[in-house]
């Protein structure tokens, strides 16, 4: 799969925000997309004498994330201040976490659904708490006018989760993202979107290019500003082959070059090199005096740790050895959403299928929820209505492909099944009956025997097509079957 | 005798009593002011017009039988560092100079539901750097008792104020002696309080783990009276402390028995003026007198309080003074000389970076830049384990010097500065010899204990002397109580400077 | 450690601050006398000391999640040396 000449490291930076009401020192509201400057107090403007107090619902959504993530979490956790001038952060400072971080060493695992890549172990060397800076809106004619700065999500709650650069191409980076983003999903954490910023990513990208005398690292590059799974990887591929390009013109590996950041242009398609803030890399970070440390006991982790619920990989393992549905069913079922196995769940149970109900849920209700572009929480039918269907296809009285426009009459109508079935005048055929009605057709139709026989089955549609004039109940797999076989006999 | 020369707790009483109006005495004062300020400068505005009329509303409470506040019609001067809502809060800058809070500080809540009066707004040390009150952006502060000498800072004008009687009461601050310091140096009573003790909301912060708001006034029981006002839990500071607040105003006449008194050795080092040596060792013996055992106290760490303080102190403040950068309120650098500049030495940082530069170097002082070269310089890579970090130890060292002696004493007693008020001017060309003014004073800020100022005597040149008690956290009541002890004893309180 | 005007022209930079020749010296030669004096404190052995970064052993002062009424946008940007209506306005960060 991978051809380059070389390797890729990655390790990820992801800021999620977290579903709180109000920011993480202040209780200003954290709703999003109201006019500018109106969820504002003198804390989160940074006003003299203003002092910060934490949000407990931010630290306890990050704690149930950490762990989560498989992280651990220490006892002891502090605030730092990280110093640097910027006018979306009133403060000139940013509150976070530097040495103590509320949670580190964990991990999430990722698989590849179409094969790209060998399951794989992204280690995480820790997740902490931090406040968000506001939002500079810059003239399009850069330098010409004023910046204009909005403060309404300054001081946000972020959970900062970082990676160790144990991806190894794009595709790994995207998946990381995606089975984050679900996990964030499962656990109810944040909103998690990425339109509105409430999942950011950053990647640090350089190569590991073999050569005679070992291995040849690439300085490291921090991209920014990816806000969508497609960025990401668009984002990280596109700075591999510049980064190769550039060695293969400079030579300058790691450990020559400062760490430089970059900002993915969507539009462009590229990275652009962001203009080197040297003398601000200097963030100077010591214990915030204002905020003082967090304690935490076992039993306040234990509580925590109960509330997290099945997540994702956990729940597709149950989905295929419990109930025996495919990998791939089981991670379409998963990757929509909690929502989505329960009504799975509740399906297979009312059903007594878990197969058939796992082939519904994962085609035909997908289908339309996508069509509809609607989630499951909105989904007219209940498990239970569809249940009654799915009896009807097992008892043989509905056939699959009139099972779905028995579908869609219920979502229309509101029906049971039954009801339907009745009223569209679908019955099952007797079998005796199938066979006579196809003899007629064979023994009505020489040319299409004829076909047939010369080797072309396909003729045999047009006798399926007659079989449904003459009823319309009739299975047209089971009439192609039956014709084929009299057919042959002959 | 004027009721201007009466104690709170006694003008409170007339107040009560209805034999006096709050706006008589509220206009009492606005004379006073109007009299003396022009030599003294302690305060930086003074707010006659709402002071008349916060008076009047006291007066009409009181006359329709509302339920008033513990200071109900008493005047106060308040520090210009307290945010104040809608009422200019400068913290002695220029950067602040039209800067108007949006917000009150939980202390000025605090007084404002007492039913105090607030007179004014008194003069500091920009940002409450300084320890002369000669700092400030405005104007400076002559002490009372000499004009042509410093008061003290950085609450100069509140110790001022009260000396020259122009507030029966005034608020300060205090980060390494700001409060205790100007007390001393101008005879009054000044507290600081446990850190934590008083709310911070809204106090415009220096170094944050070591401010502290404290009352300042002519009497200890007046010092009683408004402290219990002040103190109190508040969920908006986080390190505030939820512990209850004793009832300091009626506590305070009681004598404390066997009073364990703690004197440091290296207080009385070389460099204490022999004056204040005496006069401190004298004010000894009267709590000997008064039933107290006096135990020699082991506190290695003392002399290394100026150093570690000079650390923590500057690297605090250079990130909480980093909000001063012009872009959302606060003085900004004209644009037009920005550009200019710019254009003039080619320097590529830009429009907005430059004018951060030319804001903070305009908008701040000296002392202010010099505190946030030396924080940003030892908070920055490669400097922050030999500077930031080793204060930080020292600073638990010191603490444990503290912790050690006060499983031996009840209260520490010594000096608060080692020598009386300098002349203006003497201590400006040299940073290092004014911050050696705290060198008895900053210990308590960096663990955290109160520590109370007191006049223990005057000089032959007729320059009030200051008398140090400190005591372990959350003990302010028997430091107040110690404190009334001698004031029961003694009248040095009493003097007044013959000002006009 | 021996500062240099260099150092103090650097950190300058990062405290954004700026001086011109004199102050550039006269800010040398007190950070020097300063630096000298504080560095009294590598006298000490601190190997096993505990920093203290605050001044009492407070913990857990922690908000619960319930909206407060903050400022409105008037007063928000009332201090603001430069706002229009919505925003406050801050010179370009870049420059042409
Ligand atoms: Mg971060
Ligand atoms: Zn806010």
């Amino acid at each position: 799969m991978n051809e380059t000449p070389y390797e890729i490291v990655i390790g990820l930076e992801v800021h999620v925000q977290l579903k709180t009401n109000t920011k993480l020192f202040c209780r200003c509201s954290t709703k999003f997309g109201n006019p500018p400057n109106t969820q504002t107090c003198p804390v989160c403007l940074g006003l003299p004498g203003a002092l910060p107090v934490m949000n407990k619902k931010a630290y306890f959504l990050g704690m149930k994330t950490a762990l989560a993530l498989n992280c651990s979490i220490p006892k002891f956790t502090k605030w730092d201040r990280k110093n640097y001038f910027y006018p979306d952060l009133p403060k000139g400072y940013q509150t976070s976490q530097f040495d103590l971080p509320m949670s580190e060493e964990g991990y999430l695992d990722i698989k590849s659904t179409n094969d790209e890549f060998e399951p794989r172990r992204v280690r995480i060397i820790r997740a902490h708490l931090e406040e968000d800076a506001g939002k500079s809106i810059h003239d399009e004619a850069a330098g010409k006018g004023d910046s204009r700065i909005d403060l309404n999500r300054t001081g946000t709650p972020l959970l900062e989760i970082v990676s160790y650069p144990d991806m190894r191409n794009a595709a790994e980076a995207k998946t990381y993202m995606q089975e984050l983003r679900l996990l964030l999903t499962y656990l109810d954490v944040s909103d998690c979107n990425m339109q509105e910023g409430s999942l950011r990513c950053d990647a640090n990208v350089n190569l590991h290019i073999p050569a005679d005398n070992g291995v040849i690292a690439t300085p490291i590059v921090e991209i920014k500003n990816m806000n969508s799974f497609r960025s990401v990887e668009r984002g990280i591929a596109y700075e591999a082959k510049r980064q190769y390009n550039v060695w293969q013109e400079t030579g300058k590996v790691l450990g020559e070059l400062p760490k430089q950041t970059r900002g993915w242009d969507d539009s462009a398609q590229v990275t652009r090199a962001q203009r080197e803030k040297e003398e601000s890399a200097d963030y100077r970070y010591f214990p915030c005096p204002d905020l003082v440390p967090v304690i935490v006991t076992d039993q306040q982790i234990e509580e925590v740790g109960r509330d997290i619920g099945e997540l994702p990989a956990a729940l597709r393992e149950r989905l295929e050895t419990e109930f025996g549905l495919t990998t791939y069913t089981s991670d379409v079922i998963v990757n929509q959403g909690r929502g989505l196995v329960d009504y799975f769940l509740e399906l297979a149970e009312a059903s007594g299928d878990n197969k058939l109900a796992g082939n519904w849920v994962q085609g035909e209700v997908l289908r339309i929820l996508n069509e509809q572009e609607i989630s499951i929480d909105t989904f007219k039918l209940s498990a239970a209505q569809l249940a009654e269907m799915l009896k009807l296809i097992q008892s043989g009285d509905l056939d699959s492909s009139k099972a779905k426009d028995v579908l869609a009459v219920m979502l229309d109508s509101g029906k049971s099944a039954a009801e339907i079935v009745k009223e569209l005048g679908i019955e099952k055929v007797d079998e005796g009956d199938l066979e006579d009605l196809c003899k007629m057709l064979v023994e009505r139709n020489p040319r299409v025997v004829d076909d047939v026989r010369g080797g072309n089955e396909k003729a045999v549609g047009a006798l399926i097509g007659q079989a449904k004039k003459e009823n319309p109940n009739v299975n047209p797999g089971q009439v192609r079957q039956i014709c084929l076989n009299i057919i042959n006999d002959i | 005798m004027s009721i201007i020369n009466k104690t709170a707790t006694e003008q409170l009483a007339l107040l009560q009593s209805r034999e006096i109006t709050s706006v008589a005495l509220t206009q009492a004062y606005l004379d006073r002011i109007n009299q003396v300020d022009p030599a003294v400068g302690a305060f930086l505005r003074v707010e006659s017009d709402t002071a008349l009329t916060q008076a009047a509303e006291v007066d009409r409470k009181r006359e329709a039988g509302e339920s008033l506040g513990k200071l109900a019609g008493l005047p106060i001067a308040i520090k210009d560092i307290l945010c104040t809502q809608n009422t200019p809060t400068t913290c002695g800058s220029k950067m602040l100079e039209n800067f108007v809070p949006p917000y009150n500080a939980t202390v000025v809540e605090k007084l404002f539901s007492a039913d105090a009066v607030i007179l004014g707004r008194t003069n500091m040390d920009e940002f409450a750097m300084g320890s002369s009150t000669e700092n400030s952006a405005y104007h400076p502060t002559q002490n009372p008792w000499d004009t042509s000498r410093i008061p003290g800072g950085s609450s100069g004008g509140a110790a001022a104020c009260i000396a020259a009687d122009m507030a029966p009461l005034s608020i300060g601050t205090d980060t390494g002696g700001s409060i205790r310091q100007p007390a001393a140096l101008c005879g009054c009573v000044g507290l600081k309080p446990t850190y934590g003790r008083v709310s911070r909301y809204g106090l415009i912060a220096f170094a944050s783990s070591l401010d502290q708001i404290g009352p300042l006034a002519r009497t200890v029981e007046d010092t009683a009276l408004l402290m219990e006002v002040l103190a109190g839990h508040d969920s908006l500071d986080s390190t505030s402390v939820d512990t209850p607040v004793p009832p300091y105003s009626e506590t305070v006449h009681q004598p404390l028995q066997n009073l364990r008194l703690g004197v440091v050795e290296q207080h009385f080092g070389k460099g204490i003026d022999p004056e204040i040596e005496g006069a401190v060792k004298q004010a000894i013996a009267t709590y000997q007198s008064l039933g107290a055992t006096i135990k020699n106290l082991e506190m290695p760490h003392a002399d290394y309080g100026i150093a570690t303080y000079y650390i923590i102190a500057p690297c605090e403040a250079s990130s909480n003074l980093a909000r001063y950068d012009g872009a959302h309120y606060g003085y900004r650098a004209d644009q037009a000389e920005v550009a200019a500049e710019l254009a003039e030495d080619g320097s590529d940082e830009g429009p907005l970076v430059r004018m951060y530069r030319k804001t903070r170097s305009e908008g701040f002082g000296s002392e202010v830049q010099r505190r946030i070269m030396l924080g940003t310089y030892a908070l920055s890579e490669g400097y922050y384990d030999a500077f930031y970090l080793k204060a930080l130890k020292v600073r638990r060292l010191i603490r444990q010097d503290y912790d050690n002696a006060f499983e031996q004493v009840d209260l520490i007693i010594g000096p608060v500065t080692a020598n009386p008020a300098f002349v203006k001017g003497e201590k400006t060309s040299d940073p290092m010899t004014m911050y050696l003014e705290d060198l008895y004073t900053v210990t308590a800020n960096l663990a955290g204990v109160a520590g109370i100022s007191l006049p223990c005597g005057l000089t032959k040149n007729g320059l009030p002397i200051g008398l140090q008690l400190q005591a372990a956290a959350f003990q302010e009541e028997k430091l107040l109580r110690a404190a009334q002890m001698f004031q029961h004893a003694t009248d040095f309180h009493l003097r007044r400077p013959e000002l006009l | 450690m021996s500062l240099t005007r260099q150092d103090v022209e650097k950190v300058a930079l990062l405290a954004k601050l700026k001086f011109d020749d004199d102050q550039l010296d006269r800010m040398t030669d007190h950070m020097i006398q300063i630096v000298e004096y504080v560095e009294k404190l590598s006298e000490l052995n601190t190997q096993d000391v505990e920093p203290m970064a605050h001044a009492l052993d407070i913990y857990n002062a922690l908000a619960e999640d319930e909206p407060r009424p903050g400022l409105t946008r008037e007063a928000a940007l009332g201090n603001a040396p430069k706002s229009d209506e919505e925003y406050f306005r801050v010179p370009a960060v870049l420059g042409e």
